[in-house]
């Protein structure tokens, strides 16, 4: 893949089974993003297929992508905000906005549901992104950086409740992070990818235990698999 | 802070009410003759003995200005979605819109009237010219400012052109569209008025013509006051309209 003549990606070769949830960590600039794009169909490799089930893919529309702005709509109602991935596809409003209010009551955020979204908190403002992502209801979730603007301790939060709604979903993930400690805890896969031009530089299989839960960061077993993150990423353990 | 509409209002208020009443003052201090300037008092007398004659005047002025004005916005507000679409219409008309600005619409408003006559088209044909232009302006720069990650995640929904037009480019457009609108709508009246000033048999800007001849100074400031009071009244409601309808557009400019 090539942007304004720049080579970003280089013979990435990747199998995502399905159900797995990759993460992809990499070096800034790395051309996570641009995978990304790729993989949702937004843009067209200039060599090389992206292929899902066996069909290639060539336009957007099958997959639920999160972009790493929230993007969240100020003239609509969170609900409303939600309800947009379904409205832009021709699910009537009235049915796509019965959908959104029963995510959020599922997610315990009824309250907000007529709330304009600048009230919303920076947590909040992706937990309602996400939701948007996932009431979509398709087999594949694609992330870019969805918790890379919000502090530390919102971003943990952010992390657990993504577990959940994993969980109910039951669809491939593809997230992008540069945060090691996320990348293990959520995903089953972590593949890091190289400076510009990528390539894979490490695919490494997650074995900790499902359900996971935030106290595994401080096995052995965490430490080991982040250690070799790190390194391939070219970063000295501490 | 929650602003209250009389702490708002009264600023404005009293700096009318001085300048109207240092205005009076000096009128009457330097025995200034009613035909040159006359005193407000002078104006509101005449104002209120032609008050029938004003008000049937006005009819065909506010009708003219409004008509135009709508007509203006939707004009500006398509020739704008087509240069935002289209490159080809971007190239050869924007620059010929820029053009049609630069010509005084003053100059313009005689030719119409010889080509269509006395009656109430060539004027809200003037009152267009007028307008449109600051709208479609708006209207382009609006459409140019949708953010493309965010047409990037509605064709990652799968979303067709027109369902990202209609549900994010369109209503993202809106707060320059309401700025350009707000401006259009305060030439509206002034726009009426230059067409009746050309040749007309009705309206305010012909009464201003009359009285002007007659030396009827008081009802000319009259009418004068009446057009401003129009052209605020407008303005407001606009504001309004945008309040009703777009009151998002208002969150980080709440002077309005």
């Amino acid at each position: 893949m090539t942007k304004g003549n720049i080579r970003i990606l280089d013979g990435v070769d990747l199998v995502v089974e399905p159900g797995t949830f990759l993460a992809l960590i990499g070096p800034s600039g790395a051309g996570k993003s641009t995978l990304l794009g790729l993989l949702a169909g937004l843009e067209a490799p200039d060599e090389g297929v992206v292929e899902k089930d066996g069909v290639p893919v060539t336009r957007p529309g099958h997959a639920a992508y999160m972009p790493q702005t929230d993007f969240l709509l100020p003239w609509r109602s969170v609900v409303a905000n939600v309800s947009l991935g379904l409205e832009a596809t021709g699910t009537s409003r009235r049915s796509a906005r019965k959908q959104a209010l029963a995510a959020l009551e599922r997610f315990g955020l009824e309250e907000f549901a007529l709330v304009p979204p600048a009230a919303l908190s920076g947590g909040m403002r992706s937990r309602v992104a996400l939701l948007r992502t996932a009431l979509l209801g398709r087999d594949t979730l694609l992330l870019d950086e969805p918790f890379g603007a919000l502090d530390a301790l919102t971003r943990r939060h952010l992390q657990g409740w993504l577990l959940g709604v994993a969980g109910d979903l039951d669809a491939t993930i593809v997230l992008v992070t540069h945060d090691v400690d996320e990348a293990l805890l959520l995903a089953d896969r972590v593949v890091v990818l190289t400076r510009r031009p990528a390539r894979v530089a490490l695919d490494l299989p997650v074995d900790l235990p499902r359900p996971r839960a935030m106290e595994m960061e401080t096995t052995r077993e965490f430490a080991r698999l982040k250690e070799r993150l790190l390194e391939a990423l070219g970063v000295s353990a501490p | 802070m929650k602003r209250t509409l009389p702490s708002r209002v009264f600023p404005a208020a009293l700096l009318a009410v001085l300048v109207l009443a240092a205005w009076e003052l000096l009128v009457w201090i330097f025995g200034v003759p009613v035909f040159l300037l006359p005193g407000p008092s002078a104006i509101a007398g005449a104002f209120w003995e032609s008050r029938e004659l004003l008000l049937r005047h006005a009819g065909p002025t506010a009708g003219e200005a409004v008509l135009g004005f709508l007509v203006a916005v939707v004009m500006g507000a398509l020739s704008g979605i087509l240069i935002n679409r289209s490159t080809l219409a971007e190239r050869s008309l924007y620059p010929w819109l820029v053009v049609s600005q630069t010509l005084p619409t003053v100059a313009i408003a005689p030719i119409l009237v010889t080509w269509l006559g006395y009656g109430p088209l060539p004027k809200v044909l003037v009152v267009t010219l007028f307008c449109f232009f600051p709208i479609t302006v708006a209207t382009v720069d609006g459409l140019r400012a949708t953010d493309p990650d965010l047409v990037r995640l509605m064709r990652s929904f799968g979303a067709s052109r027109w369902r990202i037009f209609s549900m994010v480019e369109a209503p993202g457009a809106l707060p320059f569209l309401f700025g350009g609108v707000r401006l259009a709508v305060t030439y509206c009246v002034i726009g009426a008025v230059v067409g009746e000033w050309v040749g007309s048999s009705e309206g305010l800007g012909f009464l201003m013509i009359q009285d002007k001849a007659q030396f009827e100074i008081p009802r000319l400031f009259a009418e004068i006051s009446l057009l401003s009071i129009m052209g605020v009244s407008l303005f407001l409601l606009v504001a309004l309209l945008q309040r009703i309808i777009a009151p998002w557009t208002l969150k980080r400019n709440p002077s309005l």
